[in-house]
């Protein structure tokens, strides 16, 4: 039984279309992308909306509950970590890290909450652990 | 079926027969596909006029591989759509041909993945790329990114380890009568299910080889194909997409479709014909999990019944309703440059002009699919569908 927790998480990069995010994430807030003009929201955040490519984009408060859409576990690796598919309660599918559990306590459609994980560089990343 | 006019035709495909290359440079591995693919054809160098690449070529786009190749072309292109990209080629060079841009074209891939340790539990994320900082942290791998999409759909769908492991059986009972092919050993659905799991649920014999080689292949106008005097491949459908379940989703997040639900009946609507109408299909097989969801997509069976679909042989020639893959496909045989597109057209190839191996000839085949799928089921991918005639 291992709970993964040994894994390093290489280093996100931080981009002009990032930098938001990762200053609210640096304060403990997950946040998301949200459209003045379509009124919707989106994942990965991107400065153009995918919906309708408007520039007026704001970032909003998000509660980070999701559910586990699908998932996997590499195995054959020196650190075996679960990657996963999360749909977050306010729609969007994010791709990201199960960690918190065994690899077989994990399935889909179990409750999640995220939690901020520093990667190499000390950039909080969005992983997620059992509710 | 009403007559349709032949655009072009598949004149030469070669598949390089090395599977391990550590004394050849990928520029080489090209030429030497290309020299396959034009002596099969019975055309001379000169006669080519136009040269198709993708993301394996060495350099910037076709600069590189024009030079080397010491070629005189009036036509170009370079499109990256990843494993499937030669697929998408075939049909961009006959739109070229029919738009009278050219009159030979030449499609090259090759790589040495195998030589240079390329792995499938490697991490694929790109720098530069828009989706890079969302996804390298994450360690998305060719294999965890379709081991979810295998999850979900046995979770959906009731597909189960055993289904998916007909499809290695298939392409292994296959690869048993190709003497070039990586893994000729016949294996059994308890063989495959007693391989260790890379990334769950899919084990290793769920996954393609890794390997060096490449192919070719040639296309022209219909005249010249005439003038060959070998069996004229004509193609009559094609069809290509990009999907991306994750940018615009909102409830309806699905990575359980592939991109050939988009690229397959485009491509069946132009060649006027039905899957039940298809003698033999090439499907790409990256991993058994990609060749059930492209099944399905392509409308061979109802969405959900692949693994039904799959199972007991139906993928085997000369037992099952589909013959698949019979040069032993990705999973057994050749997956060069970790991109199978080509190796999907040359069997096809083979197929229609009874060139396959006798075993695994599929009788009186008049048509073909060959379908593709590049980049990953688990985040974005690109498909290409053809449909290919034996006049």
């Amino acid at each position: 039984m291992t709970t993964m927790a040994e894994r390093i998480l290489p280093a996100p990069g931080i981009t002009p279309e990032t930098e938001a995010f990762v200053a609210a994430a640096r304060e403990g807030r997950f946040v998301l992308p949200h459209c003045e003009d379509c009124g919707r929201t989106h994942w990965y955040p991107r400065a153009v909306c995918p919906h309708c490519w408007s520039t007026r984009l704001t970032w909003r408060p998000a509660s980070g509950r999701g559910t586990v859409y699908s998932h996997s576990t590499l195995l054959r690796v020196e650190a075996p970590y679960t990657l996963a598919c999360v749909t977050l309660d306010e729609g969007p599918t994010m791709l990201t890290n199960l960690v918190g559990a065994a690899p077989e306590a994990w399935h889909i459609g179990m409750a999640v909450q995220l939690r901020f994980q520093a990667a190499e560089d000390g950039t909080p990343v969005p992983v997620f652990a059992p509710a | 079926m009403s007559p349709r006019p032949a655009t072009a035709c598949i004149v030469g495909a070669f598949e390089h027969p090395t599977r391990k290359a550590p004394d050849k440079t990928v520029a080489q591995l090209h030429a030497e596909c290309a020299a396959g693919a034009l002596a099969d054809a019975g055309l001379a160098k000169g006669d080519i006029d136009a040269y198709f690449c993708a993301g394996d070529a060495p350099g910037m786009g076709p600069l590189s591989m024009v030079d080397y190749l010491n070629l005189k072309v009036r036509h170009t292109e370079a499109t990256d759509l990843g494993g499937c990209s030669y697929l998408a080629l075939v049909a961009h060079a006959r739109d070229a041909i029919a738009a009278g841009r050219c009159h030979v074209a030449l499609i090259t891939l090759a790589g040495r993945p195998r030589s240079e340790g390329s792995s499938g539990t490697a991490p694929r994320t790109r720098a530069g790329t828009p989706e890079a900082p969302w996804e390298a942290p994450y360690g998305l791998t060719t294999v965890n990114g379709y081991g979810m999409v295998a999850r979900r759909h046995m979770h959906q769908f009731g597909t189960t380890s055993e289904q998916l492991a007909w499809i290695k059986v298939a392409a292994s009972q296959h690869a048993q009568h190709n003497p070039h092919a990586m893994l000729r050993d016949v294996v059994s659905v308890p063989d495959v299910l007693a391989s260790p799991v890379i990334s769950d649920p899919l084990r290793r014999l769920d996954c393609c080889v890794v390997s060096d080689g490449g192919g070719a292949v040639i296309v022209a106008r219909p005249e010249i194909a005439r003038s060959l005097r070998r069996p004229v491949v004509k193609v009559i459908g094609a069809g290509e997409t990009v999907r991306h379940p994750f940018a615009g989703q909102a409830g309806e997040f699905d990575l359980t479709t592939t991109g050939a639900a988009v690229s397959g009946p485009i491509a069946f609507a132009q060649a006027g014909v039905k899957p039940a109408d298809i003698r033999y299909a090439s499907i790409y097989d990256s991993f058994t999990i990609t060749v059930l969801l492209q099944l399905e997509d392509l409308g061979f069976c109802a969405k959900g019944e692949g693994g039904r679909f799959v199972a007991d042989g139906n993928l085997i020639s000369g037992v099952g309703r589909l013959p698949f893959n019979t040069d032993g496909g990705g999973l057994c045989n050749n997956h060069p440059a970790n991109r199978g597109g080509i190796t999907k057209i040359i069997e096809a190839v083979r197929q229609l002009r009874g060139e396959a191996h006798p075993a695994v000839q599929v009788k009186d085949c008049t048509l073909a699919l060959a379908q593709g799928i590049g980049g990953n089921l688990g985040s974005r991918h690109g498909s290409a569908t053809l449909i290919l005639e034996r006049e």
